[in-house]
């Protein structure tokens, strides 16, 4: 038995069953980092003292992984639009960049963790560090998870296109739609922990 | 099965034309993510309190969220199903965000 309305859509919602279950997905994203922001927020209002970001962090870096998530996040639509425009090569380059744009975020967080530990700055040094850590490593999680699934789609996932094209559009719209989510929630964490 | 689904995409209805025009529009808003993150960095320099620090900082990360969920995620063409969820995650993350201003007598980031 085929799932249903994987590419046509409901008469009722509008939608295909694929883009609703995404939306409810990035709901419960939404109120997980939530909790940790309210965490956040509650700790620092909370401490006698607190570090400003920069005076700890490596700014630079951090700015050059913001223009690199959000260069990902371009890539990624324009890979959903040449699916659109059903030019597959087109869509392999932009999915490509995309998944080589999040190993090169991943690269740079190795490297600003590395620096870190290598300073004997564990989560466990301050509660700046405990956020930090616990903030940002739950953010690379959802890195790595949108790779894993963006590659599947560039390589061995790809293969719906050819007997399904519009299946295999929607499947990129969704994994783009939570690309974009881990998207927005470091344009939100970068300043908050970085700068302020 | 046929009686309540149309055989399209969410959406196949756009023509290449239309495609082109949502590249350009893809293209203004990463220019704009761009600057806005310069901006960002740039304000950081500067000697602002902490409290106008802190609400030029998220004024700031705001738009840039807008920005990337209208045009990138579709949010501003979308169905009234998924601003239906939106808006209900929106009374939650509200709920979540207030209550430790609610509950702590310190302020909002004033140690």
């Amino acid at each position: 038995m085929d799932i249903p309305y994987t590419y046509q859509v409901r008469r009722d919602t509008g939608l295909t069953n694929g883009k609703i279950g995404i939306w409810l997905f990035l709901a419960s994203e939404v109120m997980l980092f939530g909790a940790l922001f309210a965490s956040y927020i509650l700790i620092r209002t909370g401490s006698p003292s607190w570090p400003r970001g920069d005076t700890i962090l490596d700014v630079p870096m951090a700015t050059f992984n913001t223009i690199v998530l959000i260069g990902s996040s371009v890539t990624m639509v324009m890979a959903w639009a040449s699916l659109m425009r059903r030019q597959f090569g087109t869509f392999r380059l932009y999915m490509g960049a995309t998944v080589l744009l999040g190993g090169v975020f991943l690269v740079v967080k190795y490297f600003e963790y590395s620096h870190h530990l290598h300073l004997g700055e564990y989560p466990s040094t301050n509660n700046f560090l405990a956020v930090y850590y616990t903030l940002t490593g739950l953010h690379m999680l959802h890195v790595i998870g949108g790779m894993v699934v963006n590659a599947y789609f560039w390589g061995p996932g790809a293969k719906l296109y050819k007997t399904n094209p519009v299946w295999f559009t929607n499947r990129v719209e969704h994994s783009g739609l939570f690309w974009h989510f881990v998207d927005l929630v470091w344009i939100f964490l970068f300043p908050t922990l970085y700068l302020l | 099965m046929t009686s309540d689904h149309a055989a399209t995409s969410d959406h196949a209805a756009h023509d290449p034309a239309e495609i082109d025009k949502h590249v350009r529009v893809y293209i203004t808003v990463f220019v704009a993510l761009m600057a806005l993150t310069i901006i960002t960095v740039a304000v950081s320099y500067l000697d602002l309190s902490t409290p106008i620090a802190v609400t030029v900082a998220l004024f700031i990360a705001t738009v840039k969220g807008a920005l990337v969920a209208c045009y990138f995620m579709h949010l501003i063409s979308e169905k009234k199903v998924i601003y239906a969820v939106l808006a209900l995650t929106a009374v939650f993350f509200i709920a979540l965000l207030a209550l430790p201003a609610l509950t702590h007598n310190n302020g909002y980031w004033i140690p």
